[in-house]
């Protein structure tokens, strides 16, 4: 079957959605994406709860340590489990 | 008998991002942060005798890194002065410590949107740590350490549409999970 190059099913608009928050989703994929908002509830509900979510985190400034910083800390406390052994 | 157990083998892996963005959000300062949240574990460690097994091993480690940010703050105003310790009380009735209250007592930072912060910030760990360890790696490189989707994927060694779907999964529970706690 012919894919149809501007309806977009349920999965494709949550995948487009997901990009979206990240801003790798290209033009057309957020003009396929807006088509299918226009009329889908379920797409809706989920792009409503993905922005909340996006919005929360960059509100909260939340910070984490990338995975240099977690192997030197491992690296470092292993060597104290060690010594306590 | 104690309802919580201690494995300090499990430590780094499920408690250091969480106890570094609870220190970072009061020291402001990386390098800082981590040396604490490291002299945490070590001390954690040295009394470990001590955990009763009342409270849970996370909030153990925070009573801990409390004393230890404490620390900090005494020491780095132990060389500027006293002086501004003791700024916030007015009167006798008001006895206490100021610096302890302020790293102890969230309610008592000056700015409500720091603490708001700090309280979302508990909210979002709190939910990744219900998550599959993989979604949850995942979801932490792409949202909250902004990592490249190549990059991600060359690390973990999969591939974009992988990804995608592991973020997909993460995106869909910790948006449930945070509408039960936060929104």
């Amino acid at each position: 079957m012919k894919k149809n190059i501007l309806f977009i099913s349920c999965e494709e608009a949550k995948h487009i959605c997901d990009k979206n928050q990240y801003g790798e989703a290209s033009f057309w994929e957020k003009f396929k994406l807006g088509l299918r908002l226009s009329w889908c509830k379920i797409t809706r509900a989920y792009t409503k709860n993905n922005n909340a979510l996006t919005k929360c985190i960059e509100d909260s400034k939340v910070d984490a340590l990338n995975q240099q910083e977690l192997d030197d800390l491992k690296q470092a406390f292993e060597k104290q489990l060690g010594n306590q052994h | 008998m104690p309802e919580h157990t201690i494995d300090p083998n499990q430590w780094i892996h499920l408690y250091s991002d969480y106890l570094f963005n609870y220190t970072i959000s009061r020291v402001n300062d990386r390098e800082i942060a981590k040396d604490l949240v490291q002299d945490t574990f070590v001390a954690g460690l040295n009394s470990m005798k001590n955990f009763k097994g009342q409270a849970s091993e996370r909030t153990w480690l925070i009573s801990i890194l409390k004393r230890k940010i404490i620390d900090y703050y005494r020491k780095i105003n132990s060389n500027k002065g006293k002086a501004e310790i003791r700024m916030s009380y007015s009167g006798d009735e008001n006895e206490g410590d100021w610096l302890e209250e302020r790293v102890a007592d969230p309610y008592d930072k000056t700015a409500e949107d720091d603490l708001e912060n700090n309280e979302l910030g508990n909210a979002i760990y709190e939910c990744l740590s219900k998550l599959p360890a993989k979604q949850a790696e995942v979801f932490k490189m792409k949202t909250i350490l902004n990592y490249e989707t190549e990059a991600i994927c060359n690390e973990l060694n999969i591939t974009a549409s992988n990804l995608w779907v592991i973020v997909h999964r993460a995106r869909t529970a910790m948006a449930e999970c945070m509408k039960k706690n936060w929104f």
